[in-house]
């Protein structure tokens, strides 16, 4: 077996693989990056709506900062994230998009003058002043207080990726491409690289490396419903999970997004909604503000999602041979809105359902869309259980979106996870505990264990079909791991699952076609995506309460009182069929924001005896400080500058303030 | 009383597929015929992966975001190069041929490794912008302003997804292998409009002024009819050469 050293191997090659391998690279180590497809084709390119970074250029975000950043994605978390986490990314997300900005994206400006918009359906006119002309501008989205994310029409994630991914060339960094990463080597708690298959030849080969590092995005596709690329399997949680020791953090977390078009799924972005969108029912009717009064189309995603499909399940669907919708309309905005601004959301409805927004509804209906949780990493992208091992971006669960993240929010993580994890790598390289001492023999080991696995499905003499499989998984979740949960049918799933785990040991290929042979792939990652999926719902089954996108019928309310924890699954008997879980407190006493109220959404939770003592805290130290700056009020709260790498702990400069 | 719509029979739709898998020795080329009952809205994605599925499980393709934003699609379609993704079966006949993009290095049956190409001419042409001191710059500080037009043209020909189809709708491409295209010149003109990098004309007239770039385009315009982002190309190339005609 060929192998190939390199001081940092980079699973992934989406906007956090990427930034985390130039991080690295800039510090003096040699790195590589895996993807499964070129580096562009990754997922990160299909972000459309926008990045979440609190400049405050425009008018619609005059006034904003990091704070109300990090109170707007506590909020939008419903407690559940780690908010030091949350406090390092709404502090590092304006130099994320400062640094792009220099390396080439080309955000959308600030263009003084008037301005029509549309807020709640009515035209209104805004003035854009002199000073923030030709600054970077932003649109409103949903869950935040301030118009914060920023856009490059409704291609963001494509602007993004092209301009990351043409730096790495800059910095010579080598992608392999067609290459997947099929299980992560290690030995006494120290993860030393990855064997990996060639998507091209199925030749299989290692990688050593003294730092490893997870980026390869959300999980998806184990759902029949998803907004996500087809490639969207979690086979980097997966071999996380596969190894025994790593954890995965709070899988049952699940994001629906409120508009996939109906059927397909595909996404149209937020920024719909943002730039002054509604949604209809069958009687073209507007209900969110019925159920919503503060936010209306505008609440975060968990909250709309929900209540559209609790006013679908009240009968007022629009009813369609592919099943029920509901409508959304752009048609307000116009023409030249949507021809500048929205002009993927427009392809997509012309290609994909044959209609034009600018004059007809779009269908649509909440798909899923993004994974809350994955490899549980420290503030540093570190695992606590595997060292040399790190994880950044959708993979991970370094834990700033808890049960539900922004929009907005992912790209601008990705790029802020690859600035820190980057640095804390090539830390962990120049430290003694970099230093790798590794048998060819262990290499071997885990090189012909892969080598049986995969002959080992060529021949099961079972009779099962790898697709077949995927499709009843995919279905199982879609159908009982879906927005509203339950605890029966969470147990049913869980069997189910369990049933579909067993037969996957009994598939049968058809086909022994040379080379990386698609089947044998749907058929080992089929395997390994029973396994995630099993993290979801078993995780979902254990938890008797409502959190952000995790809504239990059966157990409607938050629970603060006995769930203040994040779930930590783990797998470590590779014949056992399901994963044991284990629950880790977060510390009311610790928060900067206290539990409490969203702004929307429900209003009934269980409260925690904390939230009081430390709501008492937190009052009588600010009136302590009263006139004291906000920077100094917020360092005596939660300190969390000192965890951000030194170059990273400026203030931000915003428009009025001095240089 | 409402009229009961009276459902057309599905058609049987006779996908011819170009194959041929490299990593056997004792493959060549053929063409082969699936048979596959047309369903609503279907696009060539679902057609393929339908086929892949129930038929042959060693049909080889590439689709990822199935959105039309990715580019890893591009396929011969009925002899044009397209995105299987996007395409609905509904526009074409019943008869569809489907070949691999050619001027790609072939994987296998309808798979061409376009990302080792265009990482190719990305370092040939060096797509990125090229400024003093990038590394040195304060991303604490406001950013530089920008005008608001500027940005969007910018945009405008950065909606490139490097998919391939100019490349293999090209007359040259077909015959210099190291001809960059309208996805590389495009992307000169690009950084050319960008006041962020910092190279002159006479640093591109080094990337693309001979026949491997701008000299090398017969203006068949294949490449812009065939865009399916529809950039326009032949406008940028002409621009460029008039550019590059003058240094
Ligand atoms: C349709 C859509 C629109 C979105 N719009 C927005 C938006 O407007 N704003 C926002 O903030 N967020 C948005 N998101 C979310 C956001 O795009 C993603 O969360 C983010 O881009 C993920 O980036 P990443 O770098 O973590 O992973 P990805 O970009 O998904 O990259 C993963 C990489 O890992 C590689 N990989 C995977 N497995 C392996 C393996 N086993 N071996 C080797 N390589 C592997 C892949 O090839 C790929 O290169 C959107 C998501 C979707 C689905």
């Amino acid at each position: 077996m060929q192998i190939i050293y390199t001081d940092v191997l980079v699973i992934g090659g989406g906007l956090a693989g990427q930034r985390a391998a130039i991080g690295a690279k800039r510090r003096g180590h040699d790195v590589i990056v895996l993807s499964l497809v070129p580096a562009k084709r990754s997922h990160s390119s299909a972000a459309q709506g926008g990045m979440q970074a609190s400049l405050g250029n425009c008018l619609g975000a005059a006034g904003d900062n990091e704070d109300i950043h990090f109170t707007d994605t506590v909020r939008g978390s419903d407690w559940g994230a780690d908010q030091q986490v949350v406090r390092m990314f709404a502090h590092t997300a304006p130099k994320a998009i400062r640094e792009l900005t220099a390396w080439g994206v080309p955000w959308n400006r600030v263009q003084r003058g008037d301005h029509e918009i549309t807020v709640n359906g009515e035209k209104q006119t805004v003035t854009e002043a002199d000073a923030a002309h030709g600054l970077i501008t932003s649109r409103n989205f949903g869950g935040t207080q301030k118009w914060r994310a920023c856009y490059v029409s409704d291609g963001t994630g494509h602007a993004m990726l092209y301009t990351m991914s043409n730096q790495a060339i800059a910095e010579n960094i080598p992608v392999h491409e067609r290459m997947e990463a099929m299980a992560l080597i290690h030995e006494d708690g120290r993860c030393c690289g990855a064997i990996v298959r060639n998507l091209m030849t199925g030749e299989l080969l290692a990688y050593v490396a003294k730092a490893t590092c997870i980026a390869t995005g959300g999980f998806g596709r184990i759902y029949r419903v998803s907004t996500n690329a087809v490639i969207n399997e979690g086979m980097g949680a997966a071999i996380a999970l596969e190894t025994g020791i790593a954890t995965l953090g709070n899988m049952e977390a699940i994001q629906f997004h409120p508009t996939g078009i109906s059927p397909a799924g595909i996404l149209v972005t937020e920024g719909c909604r943002g730039d002054g969108g509604l949604l209809l029912d069958a009687r073209e009717h507007r209900f969110m503000p019925d159920y919503e009064a503060e936010k209306a189309e505008l609440a975060s995603r968990d909250v709309v999602s929900r209540r559209m499909e609790e006013h679908i399940a009240a009968g007022h669907g629009v009813q369609s041979r592919f099943g029920e919708h509901l409508w959304l309309d752009i048609r307000l905005l116009g023409k030249q809105h949507i021809n500048t601004n929205l002009r993927e959301v427009k392809e997509i409805c012309q290609y994909f359902l044959g209609i034009d927004p600018v004059t007809q509804l779009i269908p649509v209906r909440p798909a899923q869309h993004y994974s809350m949780g994955g490899v549980r990493t420290n503030h540093r992208g570190e695992s606590p259980q595997l060292r040399g091992l790190f994880s950044a971006g959708e993979s991970a669960c370094w834990d700033m979106h808890g049960f539900n993240r922004l929009g907005g929010n992912s790209v601008a993580e990705t790029v802020v996870a690859g600035m820190i994890v980057g640095e804390t790598m090539a830390d962990f390289c120049d430290s003694p505990s970099g230093a790798l001492n590794i048998s060819t023999a262990l290499v071997e080991k885990f090189g012909r264990h892969q080598q049986q696995l995969l002959s080992g499905i060529s021949d099961t003499g079972g009779s099962e079909s790898a697709f077949e499989l995927l499709r009843l998984m995919q279905e199982t979740m879609t159908g009982n791991v879906g927005i509203f949960r339950h605890g029966e049918r969470l147990q049913e799933a869980v069997t189910t699952l369990q049933s579909l785990q067993q037969r996957s040991q009994h598939i049968r290929l058809r086909s022994s076609a040379a080379g990386a042979n698609p089947e044998l792939v749907a058929a080992y990652r089929v395997q390994r995506m029973l396994k995630l999926a099993q993290c979801v719902a078993y995780g979902a089954l254990q938890r008797t309460e409502s959190r952000g996108a995790h809504f239990r019928a059966d157990y409607p309310q938050r629970n603060d009182l006995e769930w203040m924890r994040r779930t930590l699954a783990r797998w470590p008997d590779d014949n056992a069929m399901q994963p044991t879980l284990e629950y880790e407190a977060l510390d009311i006493m610790n928060m900067e924001i206290p539990p409490g109220w969203r702004g929307y959404g429900a209003k009934d939770y269980i409260e925690h005896p904390d939230t009081a003592r430390r709501q008492q805290q937190i009052d009588s130290v600010l009136q302590r400080m009263e006139g004291a700056n906000r920077h100094t009020q917020q360092e005596t709260l939660m300190p969390f500058k000192h965890l951000l790498p030194p170059h990273l702990r400026g203030n931000n400069q915003r428009l009025g303030d001095e240089q | 009383m409402k009229q009961i719509p009276v459902k057309q029979l599905a058609r049987t739709l006779h996908i011819q597929i170009l194959r041929h898998n490299p990593c056997d020795p004792q493959s060549e080329p053929r063409l082969q015929t699936f048979e596959l009952e047309e369903a609503d809205a279907m696009t060539l994605f679902i057609a393929l992966s339908d086929i892949r599925e129930n038929q042959d499980p060693s049909l080889q393709f590439d689709f990822v975001c199935r959105a039309g934003i990715c580019g890893s699609c591009g396929m011969i379609i009925n002899g044009r190069p397209g995105l299987a993704c996007r395409t609905l079966t509904k526009d074409l006949p019943d008869r569809i041929t489907l070949a691999p993009l050619p001027a790609f290095e072939l994987i296998g049956d309808l798979s061409v490794n376009t990302g080792k190409w265009m990482r190719g001419m990305s370092e040939q042409l060096e797509t990125w912008v090229h400024s003093q001191g990038l590394e040195q710059t304060s991303i604490d500080s406001l950013e530089t302003t920008m005008e608001p037009e500027l940005a969007e043209q910018l945009y405008e020909l950065e909606r490139c997804i490097e998919c391939g189809c100019c490349i293999a709708a090209c007359g040259t491409a077909q015959m210099r292998e190291d001809f960059v295209g309208a996805v590389g010149l495009n992307q000169i003109t690009r950084f050319q409009l960008d006041p962020r990098d910092e190279r002159s004309d006479a640093d591109y007239y080094q990337l693309v002024g001979d026949d491997s770039g701008v000299f090398g385009c017969m203006t068949l315009l294949g490449c812009e009819d065939m865009c399916p982002k529809q950039l326009p190309l032949a406008t940028q190339i002409a621009f460029l050469r008039r550019r590059m005609a003058s240094v």
